[in-house]
């Protein structure tokens, strides 16, 4: 039981991370690049989350309903994620204004047909 | 087809090479990190009952400072690359149709209320799930509805500059004033009052006011930046 859990939890991030890099790698619209960007920031959050978790525990808010008994999970990588999720918003605007930006100039999202991208 | 496959071929590798490193750590286990000491402490000398928030504000000011920071130039570059001069004859409206009654109506009832939940969140982030980030995200979405739904409603940048100024100064100088009275940057100064009270947790909450009044006058700049500059109608190299 113990297994699976741990195998569903880190195999669902890293499927995400896998699906993210596999648009990144693999499609041609500059708009589903910038898309697989998000989808391997969310993958990676979710693997942090998961990494902090403890079993039987509740989060790290010292409510007055809140004993001494209770277990609560790591904080550190919630706070972590909180700062990953405003960088990665901040790497997805300035890639999606340089998608618009190159769109304007070439009237074409498609990579293969960016020419002077080539080198 | 064959860079489909070599692709597909690397993913697998990483998928599984990563998925073995994670398999080392057990899932759900109390383990001895630093988390520990920041729950320890959090409550007890802070007075601060999220201890996300602890480690955000207090523990890791600083790097919420560069944070903020990155948010601001990312706000200033996507402004500099989406930037075109207005020309003769530029309207500025968004959308060819006006938006229906429903819209314009239920935005109306709408858009206080969400402000108002914004500013709850970033208010009481120190008490609830919360913080300046999502308040101020969730203030932005306030605003993306209200760009959505009247095409001439306008955000004024000057008020946006110097909201962002306004507070990135408070921040930056409840920071200072912590050096002046003999302390570090970003200590807390001020009295601590009781945990689970709205104030409690000293400089804290003043900090997320000020970050979460940050964060939403920037993402409103930027979704009103894309919304403006982006005209599909003339398609000029410029």
């Amino acid at each position: 039981m113990d297994q699976l859990l741990t195998i569903s939890f880190y195999g669902t991030a890293i499927a995400l991370i896998a699906v993210g890099l596999y648009a990144v790698l693999a499609k041609k619209n500059l708009l589903k690049i910038v898309i697989g960007l998000s989808i391997i920031d969310g993958g990676l959050h979710l693997l942090f989350v998961a990494i902090g978790y403890v079993k039987g525990g509740t989060a790290p808010i010292f409510s007055p309903e809140i004993t001494s008994n209770d277990v609560m999970v790591d904080p550190v990588p919630q706070a972590l994620v909180l700062t990953a999720i405003v960088i990665g918003f901040a790497v997805t605007a300035v890639a999606l204004s340089l998608v618009i930006r190159l769109y304007r100039h070439h009237n074409t999202a498609s990579i293969d047909q960016i020419k002077n991208l080539k080198w | 087809m064959i860079k489909k496959v070599l692709v597909i071929a690397l993913i697998a590798v990483i998928g599984f090479s990563l998925m073995n490193v994670m398999l080392q750590i057990p899932f759900g286990e109390k383990r001895e990190t630093v988390g520990d000491y920041y729950l320890q402490k959090s409550p007890q000398e802070l007075k601060v009952a999220n201890s996300v928030t602890a480690i955000v504000v207090s523990f890791r000011g600083f790097d919420t400072l560069g944070e903020v920071t990155v948010l601001f130039l990312a706000a200033m570059s996507l402004a500099s690359i989406m930037y075109r001069r207005k020309r003769k004859g530029d309207i500025e409206i968004r959308a060819k149709k006006p938006s229906s009654r429903i819209l314009q109506v239920g935005a109306q009832i709408i858009f206080p209320m969400v402000v108002v939940l914004g500013a709850y969140v970033f208010i009481h982030g120190h008490l609830t799930p919360g913080g300046g980030f999502q308040g101020g995200a969730i203030i932005a979405t306030a605003s993306l509805l209200m760009l959505i739904t009247y095409r001439k409603f306008k955000v004024n940048h000057n008020t946006i500059t110097w909201i962002e100024s306004i507070a990135g100064i408070v921040f930056v100088g409840i920071g200072m004033t912590g050096l002046l009275k003999g302390l570090t940057f970003l200590q807390n100064f001020l009295e601590l009052g009781e945990l689970n009270s709205l104030l409690s947790g000293g400089i804290i909450g003043i900090i997320y006011v000020a970050v979460g009044f940050k964060v939403a006058a920037e993402l409103t700049g930027v979704i009103d930046t894309v919304l403006l500059n982006n005209r599909p109608d003339n398609n000029d190299n410029n």
